[in-house]
């Protein structure tokens, strides 16, 4: 299995670290300088994607393919090894095509978005920082490497999110994903710990997943059940799945590169990633994968109907993000991590093209975010509306575009083995095309009545959507699965689910036509669902409850532990030790009177004494 | 006859005679007077023994005790001279300058 002549190492190690030597030079010598700041960003994620391509042909040169791992002896102590190293797989590569092309896409986009910006050169550096710190998560061969970056991505997406930080609202939205990812992490890292705690089987503990994945099938299963579900906490806050989903809709207040990249495209899958390079310990719990598969259904159906009282346009897109990674997370727990790296794959595609789309459309409406006050956009800028367009029906399903193969790979997955969890999948699906629908029509349809001029945008904004647009058509068609896990056959397409599905999705269309075909000045919807719409417009109440939450309990229990420490630990332990001293010294000082012969006294007392005692 | 126990007494009882007067007499002469009697006392104790247990150790230290006595006068009326001529008095009990 393993022919190691066939990858060559060095390849890895420079996809690795292109991305942070580009980061360090603009960093230390380009912070001043737009154009070379931009330019050394992009040829950092190009070597890396340059390289990948060639890891790739590499290793399916060999049959079957080929995997490779390399890993230095990092921290050392007794029964504590900290590796850092890669392994590189097929799946491994997969991902790591999608973060370097996807993100060289989003790059060279990036030049054209953010050509006004002053601060560019930060960005850049900031956007290559994440870059490295990705790749780092796909290529980790061990848990604690793998949590490193698994916390840079997080630094990086909070240094990016609050990139606009004089904006309060970008500014409190970075804390907020931090903080809720933090809180996630730790959960995560428990779970770590308690895997390398029970990996001991007679070679020692271990945090490389080649030793882990030998050990796993030899462990009590509740213990296992534990660790998958703390495990698995990692992949809610940094997936964004209920109940941790709140940061993601706020993370919006970023650039909209940002948004593509990170919070739709890369980062929010490397929970998904994780799920199934780690498969071999949530594969073997039951119950791990049973709460798995309904934290994803339950996401995906939320998230879907949050999306249709939503009025930003790329909060309409990171609804839809939160949605597909709920039906992403629900593959992983029908047992199926090719469906859901499939789909994975086929999203990243087509939701950074969407999010560029808004971008191009935001940028040309001079950073109008409201879709109601957008109109007619297809007439003014033909590439993005109709790129747009593609990407709006590969994210419903629409045969033959990539969403079509890869959602029905997951529905076709939940049809067999779970009804409940099937019928959620497919009304979620309903709900996407229908929001995705109304935001097309109302933003891109009918007669454009715009005061101020709106232009197509430039060509280095046009070229990666058409390059992405052409990848979200394909994408069913090039044998994702196939380069995914070469081992499993894929399955075939599930006919019946197949043409249910394309009917849910072109019933969600319609109806969104039915609504918003005809121009209004404001939502339709409104007035129809009534109380149910205050109740999406305060999104299920999740903020509310989670700031009343921290308001008044966590902010209480803070105030107490403040004071407990200010009184007890400081002015009890601390400054009564301090004042037994001083107050002792003052008390014994007066013995130092000055008198010789009371002195004497206490000198001849004090022997007396010592007689007394050894002699008694 | 005389016993060991009748000269460890005497030597005792002066010794007792000179630790009152080290430690009540205001007078720093008389002090240093004191400390002569404690020296003597112990001088006493030794001879005894160096009798008693017929060797010349007792003795021995008896010149190096009386030895050290006689340096111990030397600097002591050096220092109550001093002390006379920077307070005009040589009371103990107005020697209290290094105290708390």
């Amino acid at each position: 299995m393993v022919l190691i002549n066939m990858i060559n190492p060095l390849l890895v190690w420079v996809a690795f670290f292109a991305p942070l030597v580009a980061c360090v030079l603009i960093t230390l010598f380009f912070l001043r300088s737009k154009t070379s700041s931009s330019l050394i960003a992009i040829a950092g994620i190009l070597t890396s994607f340059v390289c990948s391509c060639l890891i790739f042909t590499q290793i399916f040169q060999a049959n079957p393919p080929a995997q490779l791992q390399q890993s230095l002896t990092w921290i050392s102590f007794d029964a504590l090894t900290i590796n850092f190293g890669f392994l590189i797989n097929p799946l491994a590569i997969m991902m790591l095509l999608i973060v370097t092309g996807v993100g060289s896409a989003i790059f060279i986009y990036s030049r054209g978005y953010m050509d006004e910006d002053p601060s560019s050169p930060r960005f850049f550096a900031e956007l290559s920082l994440f870059a490295f710190s990705m790749i780092g998560i796909v290529l980790s061969n061990n848990f604690i490497q793998l949590f490193i970056f698994w916390e840079l991505v997080g630094l990086s997406s909070y240094l990016l999110i609050g990139f606009w930080y004089a904006k309060p609202s970008a500014a409190d939205a970075g804390v907020k994903a931090f903080m809720v990812n933090r809180l996630s992490d730790f959960g995560f890292l428990c779970g770590i710990i308690l895997l390398w705690s029970i990996s001991d089987i007679g070679h020692g503990r271990s945090f490389l997943f080649t030793d882990l994945t030998a050990v796993v099938p030899h462990l009590n299963p509740h213990i296992l059940t534990i660790t998958a579900l703390l495990l698995f906490c990692g992949v809610v806050g940094k997936s964004a799945q209920v109940p941790l989903h709140v940061w993601l809709i706020d993370a919006m207040e970023g650039p909209t590169p940002v948004s593509a990249l990170i919070h739709a495209a890369t980062m929010v899958a490397a929970g998904i990633y994780l799920l199934s390079r780690t498969f071999f310990i949530f594969g073997s719990s039951p119950t791990a994968l049973l709460v798995i598969a309904y934290t994803g259904a339950i996401t995906s159906l939320m998230a879907a109907i949050l999306a249709i009282a939503e009025n930003d346009i790329k909060r309409i897109l990171a609804y839809s993000t939160l949605s597909q990674l709920g039906l992403m997370v629900l593959g992983l727990g029908l047992a199926g991590p090719m469906q859901g790296m499939y789909h994975l794959t086929t999203h990243a595609f087509f939701k950074a093209l969407l999010f560029l789309g808004a971008g191009s459309v935001i940028i040309a409406t001079h950073h109008e975010q409201n879709i109601w006050n957008m109109q007619g956009l297809l007439k003014k800028m033909p590439i993005t509306g109709i790129t747009f367009l593609i990407g709006t029906l590969a994210l419903c399903g629409i045969f033959p575009l990539s969403g079509f193969w890869s959602k029905d790979a997951i529905l076709g997955l939940a049809f067999t083995h779970n009804t409940v969890l099937y019928l959620i999948a497919a009304t979620a699906s309903g709900f996407t095309a229908f929001y995705m629908g109304r935001l097309y029509f109302v933003v891109f349809w009918g007669e454009p009545a715009h005061s101020h001029e709106v232009h197509e945008s430039p060509v280095v904004m046009t070229l990666p959507l058409i390059f992405l647009a052409i990848l979200s058509t394909i994408g069913g068609f090039i044998g994702i699965p196939h380069y995914l896990f070469p081992q499993k056959t894929p399955e075939e397409l599930n006919v019946r689910v197949a043409i249910i599905s394309s009917i849910v999705a072109v019933l969600g269309l319609g109806f969104s036509y039915m609504i918003y075909g005809k121009r209004t000045a404001s939502d339709p919807l409104a007035a129809k669902l009534g109380n149910f719409y205050t109740v999406l417009k305060n999104k299920f109440y999740f903020d509310i409850v989670y700031g009343w939450y921290v308001d008044h309990i966590q902010q209480n229990m803070a105030l107490f532990l403040s004071r407990f420490e200010k009184e007890f630990i400081v002015r009890l332990c601390v400054g009564g030790l301090t004042n037994l001293a001083r107050q002792g010294g003052k008390t014994f000082r007066y013995l130092q009177n000055g008198l010789v012969q009371f002195y004497a006294l206490i000198f001849i007392l004090g022997t007396v004494l010592l007689f007394l005692l050894m002699y008694h | 006859m005389i016993h060991l126990g009748n000269y460890l007494a005497l030597s005792g009882i002066i010794f007792s005679i000179g630790l009152v007067g080290v430690m009540t007499s205001r007078n720093v002469l008389k002090v240093l007077l004191s400390l002569e009697l404690l020296l003597a006392a112990s001088n006493l104790s030794f001879v005894a023994f160096s009798k008693f247990n017929g060797d010349y150790a007792g003795q021995l230290i008896v010149f190096f005790v009386i030895l050290v006595a006689a340096a111990e006068v030397a600097i002591g009326l050096a220092i109550i001279v001093v002390m006379y001529r920077r307070l005009s008095t040589i009371q103990a009990d107005e020697l209290k300058e290094m105290k708390w």
